[in-house]
């Protein structure tokens, strides 16, 4: 149909045939607009990192505290993906931490006192987590009440739920499988070799995609651009793997982590599902007009978000080889906290599953770092209370600014 | 209020006598008896309206005299209290903006009904996403690439000038955004084509841009309702004149042989009673309904 050069995109390109931009004026313009994407949040973990570093007095940096490190953000990780979804569409879930607990808590009692077998145990908690889930999504998107109050019911109502299970404030998980999820490694060389197969996927996915653009007669992004991708996707698993490496190798539930973060990834970038959340975070009304089943994409969005918990739940519960009563203090708030740090608006619509890669780091390093600093709750608390109102503020900047410079 | 309370049972004029080749048989929506009130407020009274294929409606009235109202009524944003609608001639249900939508109807709202945050492409497909299929049922991803050159060749055909078809449209201005918006009703293949107040908000260049549009939607045989408070916008584009006052229709004008004074003289209801009898006097081309 359309038979243009494959450089340009003719019926709408404003500047026609102006070659296109280079990687350093690319940059450079990015700079003088002050659109430097995740830049400022790298940069963050970094300085972070080397204060703690520096402070603990070169423990921050032992293979041995890195692995710690990444094993304790798991569960932040897992719940800082639900709350991703849930922003997404511009809602809030405040049972997320709860949810997990009770969910542990279901894995626990049915695997330790009830002999269920590790399967069923498993299945279980996250089958409760769905339905708690779905039940939140009820009244939310059926009934319209806000998210904000019926996930703080459901925070308190589980939270006594959770109670009532564990009368003796705590039970310990026997069952070796279980408490395994959190304890064994993929060790060499599979660990070495699983990300190989993964990044040749994603070269030739994007390669796939340029020929066939190609074909359509479309634009093409600039080949180095797509080289830089592709770069930066090697670069950071290699530097993974090192840390991995330099202690057993890849826990077994950063792996199923990553897993998760890959699929839902792929369902949030290249589903209908995906683009109808987003459209709903952006213009819920916009949205209906345009015949979505806006009520039905709610009440999945936080049907998923507490089955994400659940199993972040269970993850915990495998590292603490326990499920207690006493539900986690900052949680809730690390895994909020790492999806608006990683760059999701808390009023919708914006912001990728990866931001809670860098936003859980961010979270599980001050924690870290605190912990080998041997400060308290206390200061936890104090410290991440300042974090995610830097995190939220600097979201509401520049979403008036965007509302202001662009229209 | 009272004066035009009663509503007029019939309500048909004949389009035919307009002499219009367009007007030839069943309309391609026709609306009859529709009501509809807000607690209290009566926002449409019994209304009869009809869009033939290959027409411009202009759809005309004051401030708050049931123009969106009805528009919202025919796409399903808002479900009328009573009355019918037939699609080419079939009674047709519409509960939901879907229902309108499978029928060929589509919607360019006032309050522009984009995603911000989302880019040209997917707001020309939101909703009716293009999807490969990698794995049948399982895995059909969007078809991102074959969305994008239907995009540009229909931006294309509307001569739409945006910067790029992958930026956010929040980044655009109100004429592009507009322009986003009609062009969205022909990649769905509409039959039938709602504007509401498409040029409120417009330059001039911009205007003509969307006025132009209108007219090619007209060319290629859709039926087109237009609302517009801009009568020279309507004298321009449109063949029909529909006017709603306080919720009623109060007359209806071919823009042939009609001046801008005796619509407006219909919107405001000013010395209703002389205008009715001059027009149907001097050439009887406007139909005044429910005037007593
Ligand atoms: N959702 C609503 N709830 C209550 N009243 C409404 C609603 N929508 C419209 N109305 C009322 O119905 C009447 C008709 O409104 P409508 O929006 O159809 O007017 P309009 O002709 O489109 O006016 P405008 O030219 O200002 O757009 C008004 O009195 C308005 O206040
Ligand atoms: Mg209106």
């Amino acid at each position: 149909m359309t038979s243009q050069s494959s450089t340009e995109s003719a019926p709408v390109a404003p500047t026609p045939a102006a070659a296109p931009p280079g990687p350093f004026e690319v940059l450079r313009k990015r700079l003088f607009q002050g659109d430097l994407g995740q830049l400022p949040v790298v940069l963050t973990l970094i300085l972070i990192a080397i204060f703690f570093e520096i402070t603990s007095k070169g423990i921050f940096f032992a293979p041995q505290n890195l692995s710690n490190l990444i094993l304790q953000i798991a569960t932040i990780g897992f719940l800082g993906l639900a709350a991703v979804l849930v922003l997404l569409i511009a809602e809030i879930d405040l049972s997320l931490a709860a949810v997990a607990s009770l969910c542990g808590a279901v894995l626990v009692v049915l695997s330790a006192t009830k002999g269920a077998s590790p399967a069923v145990a498993i299945i279980s908690a996250i089958v409760v987590g769905a339905v708690v889930g779905l039940v939140n999504g009820f009244f939310i998107a059926v009934l319209r009440v806000p998210s904000f109050i019926v996930t703080l019911a459901a925070l308190i109502g589980y939270t006594g739920v959770l109670i009532h299970l564990l009368p003796n404030a705590s039970i310990r998980l026997i069952d070796p499988f279980l408490s395994g999820i959190a304890a064994n490694y993929l060790t060499f060389p599979w660990d070495v070799l699983l990300p190989v197969p993964l990044i040749a996927l994603y070269v030739l996915m994007q390669l796939w995609t340029r020929i066939r653009r190609q074909r359509a007669g479309l634009s093409q992004a600039p080949l180095w651009e797509v080289g830089a991708r592709a770069g930066a996707v090697v670069v950071v698993s290699v530097l993974a793997l090192i840390v991995f490496e330099s202690y057993r190798g890849i826990p077994f539930s950063t792996l199923i982590l990553v897993t998760a973060l890959l699929v839902f990834w792929l369902i949030m970038r290249f589903t209908a599902f995906g683009r109808h959340v987003y459209a709903v975070g952006g213009n819920a009304e916009a949205a209906r007009r345009a015949g979505i089943g806006v009520v039905g994409i709610r009440v999945a969005v936080f049907t998923l978000a507490s089955t994400l918990a659940a199993v972040g739940g269970v993850l915990a519960a495998s590292r603490a080889i326990s499920a207690s009563a006493q539900i986690n203090p900052t949680l809730l708030l690390d895994a909020i906290a790492a999806a608006v740090i990683g760059g999701v608006s808390l009023f919708g619509g914006r912001g990728s599953v990866w931001a809670v890669v860098l936003g859980s780091l961010i979270i599980g390093s001050l924690e870290n770092g605190l912990d080998l600093l041997n400060q308290g709750t206390d200061v936890k608390l104090m410290v991440e209370g300042v974090v995610l109102l830097i995190a939220v503020t600097v979201d509401a900047i520049t979403r008036r600014r965007n509302a202001t410079g662009l229209r | 209020m009272a004066e035009y309370a009663s509503p007029n049972p019939s309500g048909n004029e004949a389009p035919g006598a307009q002499g219009q080749t367009a007007q030839q048989g069943e309309p391609a929506l026709r609306l009859t008896g529709i009501s509809k009130a807000f607690g209290a407020v009566q926002a449409l009274r019994n209304v009869d309206f009809e869009v033939y294929s290959g027409e411009v409606v202009g759809l005309v009235g004051d401030n708050g005299a049931g123009k969106s109202t009805l528009i919202k009524a025919i796409s399903g944003v808002n479900i009328p209290d009573s009355g019918q609608i037939f699609v080419g001639g079939k009674h047709a249900t519409i509960t939901k903006p879907a229902d309108a939508t499978n029928l060929g109807i589509e919607t360019v709202y006032q309050d522009l009904a984009l995603c911000d945050n989302l880019d040209v492409v997917a707001n020309l497909f939101l909703g009716r996403e293009e999807r490969n299929v990698l794995i049948p049922v399982i895995a059909r991803p969007l078809d991102e690439i074959d969305m994008e050159r239907r995009a540009s060749a229909v931006l294309k055909q509307l001569d739409v000038k945006i910067p790029s078809i992958r930026v956010p449209v929040a980044a655009l201005s109100g004429g592009q955004r507009q322009s986003i918006a009609v062009a969205k009703t022909i990649l769905r293949n509409a039959q039938v084509v709602l504007l509401d107040e498409p040029t409120a908000a417009l330059g001039v260049a911009q205007t003509r841009q969307v006025l132009q549009m209108i007219r090619r939607l007209r060319d290629s045989g859709l039926a087109v309702v237009v609302i517009s408070h801009n009568l020279a916008d309507v004298f321009e584009v449109v063949d029909r004149v529909v006017v709603l006052r306080l919720g009623q229709r109060v007359a209806t004008f071919d823009v042939r042989n009609t001046t801008p004074e005796q619509v407006v003289s219909a919107i405001t209801g000013a010395e209703f009673g002389e205008i009715m009898k001059s027009d149907g006097a001097a050439n009887g081309n406007a139909s005044q309904e429910n005037a007593k």
